[in-house]
């Protein structure tokens, strides 16, 4: 816990452990995140932080501990449960259904239906084009599976899809991985206005320098198991990358 | 035909006046090849015929009539086999299954209802169609659940199933054969009785092109709604001409085939009349045509305006990507094998009415057909990728390759295997080739 954060947290995931064939992937993590916030979980590559998140998104589903919504144990089997908690999540492999165009996948689990039940297809698509024009308005390939569009493309229909349905958490797993640095930024911009908006965001990341700009807090793991979490603005990042590299907590932000 | 394709279209720079026509009315190019390798199909069979034996007899009435309702039962299961294809599984079962429901529907009607209802009590019928579309689906959903919950390969689990329901239909009736059902039962498989008549069959094609047009009113008046291109008119009243005009020749087709002479005076002397001069009694639309019909219209309402088809798509494109978005990707699983099973119910029921009677070789085969007529009308065993529409054109060319073999005289067995072999690799060859070609 930071001093700077008071009251209830929006998410808190206390004391998560799960195991995978008798490794430790996730061991005894407590994190948390508020309103307006962005948290950065960091760590290597198997650090467990992908699978610390899903946890939350109803991927996985942890062996011991608890989550919290608002201060309220909640259970999350499946990632519909997720989804009615308004949790939103953007994997990192996009979790897109290649042969479907951009509004199948962007209402996949959630689709449009008219009077009769019926799909409705092009109301789907006339919503997409909306929030497209606001995230990337040089979107064009409507029409078209989403194997046929480039990285930041797909990564855009990703980032609409949790972001359309009205999002309070929103877990991002490295967004800006596959992206050019026009696209970078975009992504970027859009934290921010998400974050001003009220939403909570994780944010897992690997580049020092987006957690050092995007983040207010940042969680790091090393082994499965929390370093500590640190106020971003307390620390340098040469002191984050002693705790992801060495697993050491700098003194100060103790 | 509606076409809803979910393979990629390009839009061509350079296009030429067919280019252009393709693109406005919007036909799926891959459907149309099939189409044109149909009646090319035809074609040849028919010229052969008529160059080299004394007259072309494939595109007759008589022929055309009796080729749409063998393709009745390989049709209507080839629609289910897509879900299964386009979800990356395969059902090998489907032959047994027909063997297996037809045994025991046949078994209910004949022999075990018969001593406590009477012979020719109106619900036998009723109740053999119910109970052998019940006993499809419930097969179908075991095996659904176990590659579901099991993790067992789907491969494994039919291949299972293949040889358990055959077995199954021989201990049933220890191998003897049961006929004959009953008589109204015996009307779904076709024939004359079995058919709907001239006034009927106009009156379905009636019905078929005020569909088409109204569909095509409605997709319209939604584009219109949400500000999205339009296709010109001409193209839209050249879709209309087309599908209409394909309806229309078919009931023309049918309703130009008229019943043979020994039927002609069965039907009379039942009537107590002698047979009328130049008599003539059109067949129109044979029962188990009008079900496939309905099946595949169904199917496609199915696969293209709902969630489940949705999720169908989702799940062979991606199918973690599927489980992400609160997808139940088990009981799709469940559901779309249980399917399956009711639709190899619904084509046992017509391939033991069509025989008049029930043995343990029914069906036998039918699995490869299936599958082929699915693969053969596009449907990709990478998955992601079919649609119902192609696979009944898929089961056309199939079940027109194995009557035409006949027709033209190498009715053996031997060849008939080695031209629908033939035609399977070259069909999904052509397919890699289009699909290459468009990237």
């Amino acid at each position: 816990m930071t001093p700077s954060k008071t009251g209830t947290p929006l998410v808190e995931l206390r004391d998560i452990s799960i195991a995978f064939g008798g490794i430790k992937a996730v061991d005894h993590v407590t994190v948390d995140l508020y309103p307006g916030e962005v948290v950065g979980l960091l760590g290597h590559n198997g650090a467990g932080k992908s699978t610390l998140i899903k946890c939350l998104s109803g991927a996985y589903q942890a062996d011991s501990g608890d989550v919290f919504i608002n201060g309220e144990r909640v259970e999350i089997k499946n990632p519909r449960d997720a989804r009615a908690q308004n949790i939103e999540t953007i994997y990192q492999t996009l979790a897109l259904a290649d042969n479907l165009d951009a509004a199948s996948n962007l209402f996949l689990g959630r689709e449009l239906v008219g009077s009769m039940g019926f799909v409705d297809e092009s109301k789907m698509e006339a919503e997409t084009r909306k929030i497209m024009a606001r995230l990337n308005p040089n979107f064009r390939k409507f029409k078209v599976p989403v194997s046929a569009l480039s990285g930041g493309q797909r990564q855009s229909v990703a980032i609409a899809r949790a972001v359309y349905f009205n999002a309070k958490i929103l877990i991002m797993d490295e967004p800006t991985a596959a992206l050019g640095p026009q696209e970078t930024q975009m992504v970027s911009e859009l934290i921010q206005e998400l974050k001003a908006q009220g939403l909570g965001i994780f944010l897992i990341e690997h580049d020092i320098h987006n957690v050092m700009k995007l983040c207010d807090r940042a969680s790091v793991m090393k082994n499965g198991q929390l370093v500590g979490t640190v106020n971003v603005a307390d620390v340098t990042d040469e002191d984050i990358l002693g705790m992801i590299i060495l697993g050491k907590k700098p003194a100060k932000a103790a | 035909m509606t076409d809803k394709s979910h393979s990629p279209q390009t839009a061509a720079t350079s296009e030429g006046a067919f280019g252009r026509f393709m693109r406005a009315t919007e036909i799926d190019p891959r459907l149309l090849g099939m189409v044109g390798a149909l009646l090319l199909i035809w074609l040849i069979f028919h010229l052969y015929g008529a160059i080299l034996l004394d007259g072309g007899t494939f595109l007759t009435p008589r022929n055309l009539w009796n080729l749409s309702v063998q393709t009745a039962s390989i049709g209507i299961m080839a629609t289910g086999m897509v879900l299964v294809i386009i979800t990356r599984n395969i059902d090998l079962s489907v032959g047994s299954i027909v063997g297996v429901v037809g045994m025991y529907a046949g078994l209910l009607q004949v022999e075990w209802l018969p001593p406590f209802m009477g012979l020719g009590n109106p619900w036998l019928w009723i109740i053999a169609v119910v109970f052998g579309i019940a006993l499809g689906t419930l097969i179908g959903a075991l095996h659904g659940s176990l590659i579901a919950f099991l993790n067992i390969p789907s491969f494994i689990v039919t291949l299972g199933g293949l040889l358990v329901w055959r077995g199954v239909a021989f201990l049933a009736s220890d191998g003897r054969t049961i006929s004959p059902v009953d008589p109204t039962f015996a009307l779904i498989g076709g024939g004359p009785y079995g058919s709907i008549g001239s006034t009927g069959s106009w009156i379905v094609c009636a019905l078929a092109c005020v569909g088409v047009i109204w569909m095509m009113i409605r997709g319209r008046a939604s584009r219109k709604l949400h500000g999205f291109a339009l296709r010109p008119m001409w193209a839209e009243y050249t879709m209309g001409a087309i599908n209409c005009g394909v309806i229309l020749i078919a009931t023309l087709v049918v309703n130009s085939y008229g019943w043979p002479k020994g039927i002609l005076k069965d039907y009379y002397a039942t009537l107590g009349q002698e047979v009328p001069e130049g008599a003539f009694i059109a067949h129109g639309f044979a029962i188990p045509v009008l079900i496939l019909a309905a099946v595949t219209i169904a199917m496609t309402i199915l696969m293209t305006q709902t969630r489940f088809g949705r999720y169908v798509f989702a799940i062979g494109g991606n199918p973690e990507a599927a489980t992400l978005s609160g997808i139940n990707t088990r009981a799709m699983t469940v559901k779309i094998f249980a399917l399956m099973g009711g639709l190899a119910g619904i084509a046992a029921v017509i391939a033991s009415a069509r025989l008049n009677s029930a043995t343990n070789a029914l069906g036998d085969l039918d699995e490869l057909l299936v599958i082929a007529a699915a693969v053969v009308g596009g449907t990709s065993l990478a998955g992601g990728v079919g649609t119902v529409s192609g696979a009944i054109i898929g089961a056309l060319i199939l079940v027109s390759l194995q009557t035409g073999m006949v027709l033209i005289g190498f009715g053996d067995g031997s060849y008939r295997k080695i031209v629908i072999g033939v035609a399977l690799v070259l069909a999904v060859y052509l397919d890699i080739v289009y699909r290459k070609r468009i990237k």
